[in-house]
């Protein structure tokens, strides 16, 4: 054993570094598939697509609950009130500082879109509850004011607006 | 053998944990320092391949159960969609379902070889019982997963082995009703065998546990079948055996990935992509091919009670072999008869195998029965009175002798022989047809072959015929508008695809106030159906619907007959699927040949199971036109509609052939290196 060690240091050597490291590269790659199969599948991503949602029959101080990728999205079509109060809070009062302008789309800042998932933990929120006239979650108690931005309570940020646009004054679509 | 480990650890945290557990002793007694004889061929490393694939088909099955829904209206649609749509869905499934015929081919060779050298004899009487366990456990495991796709073979498997169980006297009936859960094979049926095609793995993994303990105390028998004298004639487990394993390992995968990438489904059997039916049972019915010698003797014997004791008792034979063969020499090396009556034995196995998936009539009945009395006659009769009168050779004196007396030589045409029977036997399970049938004439396809990709041009003409003629009647309910835009499909873009969606109409709701609402469709969407259910696609087309056809060309085979199975699996032959539709499309007669008369309301078809179908000559020429100047005739619909229903019941099939390609390369450098690697470690124990 020692003979032939001294005899080809180097080429044995090499051999052996060059099986295991082939093995490691094999076994890593044959991981992958089984890690991957975890992701979402094509049919989930498909069904996944844009919706297109119509807001004529919201009537002002209405809101809906409507799903997209599995997740309630809360439309909300403010009062004037809800609009002037959510915009005359100091930023600096905000434990996630952002503006109502930044949250809604300019010439409709009347409709409020967030995803209603509390920042907490996950739970749902419930619209027109709590003391800012916005949401209030009941799991743990934190507070949304009526642009969706956290003001009491654990929950770290505001509730995040989805991707959406508007297709004409009354209808607009998520994703 | 094993005896108290010597292992030392030096680590502090390795001599806390040993004086705690003596876990890394235990394995570097068991793996590493465990002393296995030097003169072991490549026959012993099946130990090894089995345990990977062991492994191999439990992380597999645990992650298609992920994906599977053990419900009877919907797990044949969950496997569908788990192969078209989950990431690398289709690689887990030919993984799994390539797998448990690769771990049946892998047992049998485990199993003959220990015939061959006796490895079941004194002391190893309990080892090699505990292996008729594991095998008897496989076979169930193999039978309840084969269930599980809920195709027509599932589904009258589960029924023909079920009422195996209905032959036992005054209580069969109660028992196959406990079996199913119910009057009939169904959902129950489907759940429980779900739960206990999950569990059994794991008995197995146990018992595989105390078949190494038993293997280790006893200590591994090998080719001479002396036990083992001095240090001289044994090697320590690690890095010999380890190493040999392992290129006896990356061997194994090469034979395994052919399967899983260029022919998943020769092992399998077209009627199992058929939706389970419980009004109709398959003209043909086979189980699978590692069943197929034991299902020989069965049908055999044409006594109901009598059939289902004499294939129980094929293998519970095999418990008492150690008793049955009483002679004091271990290997068949130095027993010339022995040896010889071993081949032969070997013969009756594969020629069971192949009556088993031949129809029971005729000569194959009585071939059956002759092969049926020599697999008896080999443990009953010929090994105990071989024990009494067989002189054998005399033995090496030792391990060390034995390495030094020669260099095995026949091992590789012994290779060379078991692969052509191992073919010879697999490709018989192939199903059979009703006799005098028109074969139909194998056409060119641009997918076929190990580098064959899909014609785009001809599957966007098929889709077009699919659209304007077949659409009518036929349903394509596994494929999405989407399916058009994905890679390796008919190469549509995603704006394509969304506009050829939106032509469709397609039911949606229920809206707001309750009610159903048509809307476009969305790529999203799976092609509409033509009928609202099966009832109304009977009633519309004088009593049979017309198949669903998004698996239809892996739905459809027909026997190639001897030699051909064997000249198919070397030529990666399979487009049965697609040549019968092509041919069936240009298959229909205006007459009848003299002496057939079609019933009304059918029509003439010369590749139709029976030739009188339902469905009227459904194409003829100029009945569509191509934009691409393509021909307007019934033979390039033909071949265009059956180009593009290849794709939607294979869609993931470039992919897989390339992936394979990868995988191929890969391995056989891997083979490769391993093989150098191997020849160094053991270069200084010859």
């Amino acid at each position: 054993m020692t003979a032939s060690t001294v005899d080809h240091p180097t080429r044995r050597d090499f051999l052996f570094v060059a099986t295991g490291a082939a093995a490691a590269v094999g076994g890593v790659a044959a991981l992958w598939p089984f890690v991957s199969q975890m992701n979402p599948d094509a049919s989930t991503i498909a069904a996944g697509a844009p919706i297109e949602v119509d807001l004529a029959p919201v009537a002002e101080g209405q809101d809906i609950k409507v799903f997209w990728r599995g997740k309630p999205i809360y439309i909300s079509h403010r009062t004037k009130k809800q609009v002037e109060e959510v915009r005359q809070v100091p930023l600096s009062n905000l434990p996630d500082p952002a503006s109502d302008q930044s949250r809604t789309k300019d010439g409709h800042e009347q409709w409020l879109v967030v995803i209603g998932i509390c920042t907490h933990l996950g739970c749902i929120p419930i619209a027109h509850e709590g003391n800012y006239d916005g949401f209030f979650c009941p799991c743990h108690g934190s507070q949304y004011d009526a642009s969706g931005r956290v003001r009491q309570g654990p929950a770290p940020l505001n509730l995040p607006v989805p991707p959406y646009q508007f297709v004409s004054d009354s209808k607009i679509q998520i994703g | 053998m094993s005896g108290p480990s010597n292992y030392q650890p030096s680590h502090p945290a390795a001599k806390w944990l040993e004086r705690r557990l003596p876990i890394i002793g235990l394995v570097h007694s068991s793996f590493v320092a465990y002393p296995t004889p030097r003169n072991l061929n490549y026959w012993w490393t099946f130990g090894a391949i089995l345990s990977l694939m062991l492994g191999v088909q439990i992380i597999t099955g645990v992650i298609l159960a992920m994906h599977y829904t053990p419900n009877a209206d919907l797990a044949f649609r969950s496997v569908e969609l788990l192969v078209r749509d989950v990431n690398y869905g289709w690689l887990l499934r030919n993984m799994h379902a390539c797998g448990a015929s690769m771990f049946f081919v892998a047992v049998y060779i485990h199993m003959l070889r220990g015939l061959y050298y006796g490895s079941y004899k004194e002391p190893r009487e309990v080892l090699w019982i505990l292996g008729v366990i594991i095998y008897l456990l496989m076979m169930a495991t193999g039978f309840l997963g084969y269930v599980l796709p809920w195709g027509q073979m599932s589904f009258w498997g589960a029924t023909v082995i079920t009422n195996l169980f209905s032959a036992i006297p005054y209580v069969g009936e109660s028992i196959v009703t406990l079996l199913w859960g119910g009057y009939s094979v169904g959902n129950p049926t489907l759940n429980r065998f779900f739960s206990l095609h999950y569990l059994l793995p794991f008995l197995i993994a146990g018992v595989v546990v105390l078949h190494v303990w038993a293997l280790h105390v006893a200590g591994q028998n090998n080719p001479a079948g002396v036990e083992p004298k001095t240090e001289k004639d044994m090697v320590p487990f690690t890095p010999y055996a380890t190493i040999k394993d392992a290129f006896g390992i990356s061997c194994f995968l090469l034979f395994y990935s052919l399967f899983i990438f260029y022919m998943p489904n020769y092992l399998g059997d077209a009627d199992n992509y058929i939706p389970a039916n419980p009004g109709v049972t398959p003209a043909h019915i086979v189980p699978e091919w590692y069943y197929l010698p034991f299902y020989a003797i069965l049908r055999s014997i044409p006594n109901k009670l009598a059939g289902v004791i004499g294939m129980f008792s094929a293998i519970i034979v095999l418990v008492f072999l150690p008793w049955l063969d009483s002679a004091k020499t271990r290997s068949s090396k130095y027993r010339p008869l022995a040896k010889q009556f071993f081949w032969m034995f070997v013969v009756v196995c594969i020629g069971l195998g192949y009556l088993g998936a031949q129809p029971p009539e005729g000569i194959y009945v009585i071939a059956g029965r002759v092969l049926t009395v020599c697999y008896f006659a080999y443990f009953l009769v010929v090994l105990p009175l071989l024990a009494r009168i067989e002189t054998p050779r005399p033995l090496p004196n030792s391990i060390a002798d034995d390495v030094l007396a020669k260099y095995g030589k026949k091992a590789v045409s012994a290779v060379v022989a078991l692969f052509v029977a191992a073919t010879l036997f697999a490709g018989s399970a192939s199903n059979a047809r009703a006799e005098g049938q028109e074969v139909p004439p194998s056409q060119k396809w641009s997918f076929a072959g190990p580098f064959g990709k899909f014609d785009r041009g001809s599957m966007q003409r098929g889709l077009k015929v699919y659209k304007e003629v077949c659409s009518n009647c036929h349903a394509l309910s596994y494929v999405a508008f989407r399916n058009l835009a994905d890679p390796g499909g008919p190469g549509y873009s995603v704006a394509q695809a969304t506009a050829f969606a939106s032509d469709y109409k397609v039911k949606d709701g229920p809206n707001d106030q309750g009610e159903m609402f048509e809307r476009p469709g969305r790529p999203a969407d799976y092609f509409p159906s033509p009928f609202p259910n099966e009832q109304a696609a009977r009633a519309a087309n004088g009593g049979a619907a017309p198949p669903d056809l998004s698996l239809i060309t892996k739905a459809r085979s027909y026997e190639r007959g001897f030699p051909w199975f064997i000249i198919d699996f070397v030529s990666q032959f399979q487009e049965q699927g697609p040549n019968y539709v092509n041919a069936l499309l240009q298959g229909y007669e205006d007459n009848p040949p003299a002496g057939v008369t079609i019933p009304d309301g059918s029509y003439y078809n010369k590749y139709f199971p029976g030739h009188a179908i339902k469905m009227p000559k459904p194409l003829s020429d100029g009945q569509v036109t191509f934009d691409d100047g393509a021909p307007a005739t019934v033979a390039q619909y033909a071949h265009d509609v059956a180009t593009f229903l290849m794709w939607t019941a294979e869609p993931h099939m470039e992919d897989r052939k390339r992936l394979g390609s990868q995988v191929f390369g890969f391995l056989i450098i891997f083979a490769g290196l391993m093989y150098f690697t191997k020849k160094k470690v053991w270069a200084d124990a010859h």
